[in-house]
């Protein structure tokens, strides 16, 4: 049999990159498409029910913007699918029985939705019934929020795989439970968390535009109304995104410890442990945690972090060190050791090789049976290999918290403006600049967020289960690597066109928008 | 419902929704002829404007063509996707920028001109057709991949799948065969786009542009599918032994197929028949726009029949010309039986859908396009 296998660091580290850079300009459009949905479903329904033409306006101007968004989400999304197949084919076989269903479920159930109903929205204004039409706007948003759904259960299951066996015979995971799957807690807390977070950047995005015309005095309906919702949505998504992330800290906590190490920059833990506001941890360099007690500089509130993740002022939270080394948690389980975990996932794949080479017995299944969940560390060579770059998670999340609590008292802020004040006033040009400073923030934390998620878990593509070295493709890191610049190229000006024709439709403001101001001039 | 039965339905669904995938592949085939067709910027606003609404099904199908092949039968996902790099690769940036060039093209603020974006629909019209055609003709003509699941529990060499040389799927463009379906499926997409385009819009003009160009396209067309046929009927195809799962060649075997699996055979020749009726009524009767109903039904029945004459009756559907042993088959490279099972139920969802898709369809679609809806507003 011919072996050519090409496989190297260099290809996965291109592989990595890659698929980071496709997610991040990936995420800069999906938060807006489901963050406008909602704003502009709410603005159709005022129209619906009260019919003035107004509100019509309003609805079809925020649609034009989210047209633009929506073509750079769908453009950039049709790649994350495919590259699970192009550049992470072992992992397509190893666990695709599990991993396959939901991205089928989301094309059949979701995307088809969306895409029916966002013809309908642009093009079926005089072609359908206002209720019709009503509907087919909540149907695009519901599409894209099922969508999210599908995907973040995917996702969730990389995290925290469950509902799964492994089966030697066909030497891949399968799935025993759908449920299990598709419900699995961690699914269900980050689609909350991750949801209401996209209606923040929504609610962000639709405050700026309309502080950017308070600003220049135009369209000073349209932006107070817009404001009012937008910041009723922002304050509630935002209080939802505080709640679901404690949940998101606890569940990380619980089933990826590591990556909570990270990004507190934990290196020894114990009981009692304060969560870290400040310190410094170079953003640069691998932080010396094998050597160090803690970071410089740390300023941290007493208990926070044992009650964060243990939701006990007194609880266990372990630290890179303890993870590495074994640890035992105050109820007296046990957490073996990097060393041990080797050794069990050492154990597995000698016992699956033998497997396929006829050992069937009963004794080799028992120890296939109690490694496999160990699986991936037979892979691991060294402690460096299972510990994620440290500054990324610590930093990002920071970054996600700190503007995340901002937001909150933004929006506060926003709504007793808005109903208490002329916000058309010029003495609140401090607040137009305030949301437009706060625009570019909110993406930031977003992206964030996920930089926390995705490289807190490296370098498992399946926890514990599946490292990036084994789940990559056998290809040339050359082509890789020419791709990567390829997708980097033809995003970058995408956005730049997108961003370009956001501004002009943004100058341009809504069609009618003349007519109704008239009326508002004859009205006074 | 026994493995074997959902291991055939799932093939079945991945032949319908590759069916349905080329017959929307319209898009493709009208943006191809943009040019052609569109000979002023009113006239290229027009064609734009009636493919511009029905873009996203042949995006979304062609999404969910993926998913549903990777959640059915993974090994195929990972060995094709992951192997032949290039070939998917390509037809993935042409449909990347494809999903753009609508909305962008005539937007205030689009520096990089209308033309542009016309170009990249062009692009997409064209190598899209033509890579996904020569990607399905390798079903019958075979790939260079080695599979070997023993690899996976060497920490050394991991990877279970791999393509034999360093072309990264694009080998496949070096075998004349693949060549032939590729540009058939072109030539197929620019009939289908014609038809549609002289059902979807009212404008006299583009009509009798549309109607001389069709029968140019459709000679192409007819006489490559015919070789390309005639090649398949009579080559050796790639059959395996339904106890032991050993791959043999086997002379004729797709033409055996045709005649074990009669049903198929007659489902195909209706399906032909209607292709060529609805091609020839264009041509011949002046006023006839209905084309594409009769065209659109016989081009998913004869894709369906082709499909399933490449994965039934124990044959392999992904057949490997470096290692016959690790050709793939509807057996050998599906999902567990659970997943199977519990993706049967989803897709009896499948209905439910095609009815709203039919519904807002038609509701969009219950006047023609013509040259005053472009200067009215809502519009690309």
């Amino acid at each position: 049999m011919i072996n050519v296998l090409e496989i190297t660091s260099t290809t996965v580290d291109w592989s990595r990159a890659q698929f980071a850079l496709t997610a991040i300009y990936h995420w800069l459009f999906v938060p807006l498409t489901l963050g406008l949905a909602l704003i502009m479903g709410i603005a159709e329904t005022c129209y619906y029910r009260t019919k003035k033409r107004f509100w019509r306006d309003v609805s079809r101007f925020w649609q034009k913007l989210f047209g633009v968004n929506f073509a750079m989400g769908v453009a950039t999304g049709i790649i994350l699918e495919f590259e699970f197949g192009t550049n992470w084919s072992n992992y397509s076989w190893f666990v695709g029985d599990v991993f396959g269903a939901p991205l089928a479920i989301e094309g059949i159930v979701a995307f088809f939705m969306e895409s029916t109903f966002v013809a309908v929205m642009f093009f079926g204004w005089k072609k359908v019934s206002p209720s019709f039409h009503l509907a087919s706007t909540w149907l695009t948003g519901i599409g894209a929020t099922i969508s999210a759904w599908w995907i973040l259960v995917a996702n969730s299951w990389m995290q925290d795989p469950i509902g799964q066996t492994f089966n030697p015979d066909t030497m891949r995971f399968e799935m025993n439970s759908f449920w299990n799957v598709a419900l699995s807690p961690f699914a269900v807390d980050k689609f909350f968390h991750t949801v209401t977070s996209t209606w923040i950047i929504g609610s962000v995005f639709c405050i700026a535009v309309c502080c950017w015309y308070l600003w220049h005095k135009r369209e000073v309906k349209l932006a107070v109304e817009s404001i009012k919702i937008a910041s009723w949505v922002g304050i509630a998504a935002s209080l939802l995104v505080l709640m679901t992330g404690d949940h998101s800290a606890y569940m990380v906590a619980r089933t990826q410890p590591m990556k909570l190490a990270a990004m507190e920059a934990l290196y020894h833990g114990g009981v009692d442990q304060g969560l870290t506001g400040v310190a410094w941890v170079n953003p640069f360099v691998q932080a010396d945690y094998a050597n160090k007690e803690e970071p410089p500089m740390r300023i941290a509130v007493p208990h926070m972090l044992s009650f964060l993740a243990t939701h006990d002022m007194h609880g266990y939270v372990p630290g890179v060190n303890d993870i590495i080394n074994g640890y035992v948690m105050p109820d007296g389980t046990c957490e073996p050791s990097l060393k041990q975990k080797i050794e069990m996932g050492k154990k597995a794949i000698v016992a699956v090789s033998r497997y396929r080479k006829g050992d069937t017995s009963k004794v080799n299944r028992q120890v296939i049976a109690e490694n496999i969940r160990y699986f991936g560390y037979g892979y691991v060579k060294s402690a460096d290999q299972i510990v994620p770059f440290i500054p990324v998670n610590f930093w990002c999340f920071r970054i996600m918290v700190g503007v995340g609590c901002l937001l909150i008292l933004f929006f506060a802020v926003s709504l007793f403006l808005v109903y208490r004040k002329d916000l058309s006033a010029i003495r609140f040009r401090w607040y137009y600049a305030l949301a437009l400073f706060l625009l570019p923030l909110s993406y930031l934390a977003s992206e964030c967020g996920w930089m926390v998620a995705e490289f807190g878990r490296q370098p498992w593509t399946i926890q514990d289960m599946l490292p990036t070295w084994v789940a990559v493709s056998d290809i040339r890191a050359g082509s890789v690597a020419l791709t990567f610049f390829i997708f980097l190229v033809l995003f970058t000006t995408m956005l730049a066109v997108a961003i370009s024709i956001m501004l002009k439709e943004i100058k341009r403001g809504p069609e009618h928008s003349i007519v109704e101001s008239n009326n508002q001039n004859s009205e006074s | 419902m026994s493995y074997t039965f959902l291991q055939q339905y799932w093939w079945f669904l991945i032949s319908l929704l590759g069916a349905l995938l080329v017959f929307l592949l319209f898009v493709q085939g009208a943006n191809s002829l943009i040019f052609v067709l569109g000979k002023t910027p009113e006239e290229r606003r027009l064609l734009i404007n009636s493919t511009g609404r029905k873009w996203e099904f042949t995006f979304t199908t062609l999404v969910t063509f993926g998913g549903a092949f990777f959640a059915s039968f993974p090994l195929f996902y990972s060995t094709s996707f992951g192997g032949a790099y290039w070939l998917w690769m390509l037809i993935l940036f042409s449909f990347v920028v494809q999903a753009v060039s609508y909305e962008f093209q005539n937007k205030l603020g689009n520096f990089l001109g209308v033309k542009t974006f016309q170009v990249c629909l062009v692009v997409n019209g064209i190598v899209g057709p033509l890579l996904l055609g020569g990607a399905v003709a390798t079903f019958f003509n075979g790939s260079n991949f080695v599979v070997d699941k023993m690899n996976i529990v060497d920490s050394f060499q991991p990877v279970i799948s791999h393509w034999t040389n360093a072309s990264c799927g694009l080998d496949a463009l070096l075998d004349p065969w693949n060549v032939v379906l590729g540009v058939a499926i072109v030539a197929l997409s620019m009939i289908l786009g014609i038809l549609y385009l002289i059902n979807n819009i009212d404008d006299e003009v583009l009509y009798s542009r549309c109607r001389r160009n069709l029968g140019y396209v459709s000679g192409i067309f007819l006489a490559l599918f015919l070789i390309f046929l005639i090649h398949i009927l009579l080559k050796d195809g790639y059959a395996y032994d339904p106890i032991s799962g050993v791959i043999m060649l086997e002379p004729m075997k797709y033409l055996y197929n045709f005649i074990e699996m009669w049903p198929l055979l007659i489902i195909f020749l209706v399906g032909v028949a209607l292709l060529l009726y609805g091609i020839i009524r264009t041509i011949m009767q002046s006023g006839f726009e209905r084309g594409i109903w009769f065209v659109g039904i016989g081009v998913v029945m004869v894709v369906l029949v082709l499909f399933l004459i490449v994965g039934w009756n124990n044959t392999a559907y992904y057949p490997s010309n470096a290692d016959l042993q690790s050709s793939l088959t509807i057996v050998n490279s599906s999902s567990s039986e659970f997943t199977l099972r519990t993706m049967f139920v989803v897709s009896l969802l499948v209905p439910f859908v095609l009815a709203y898709i039919v519904y807002a369809w038609r509701s969009i679609d219950k006047k023609k396009i013509d040259r005053s809806e472009i200067s009215r507003g809502d519009v690309y």
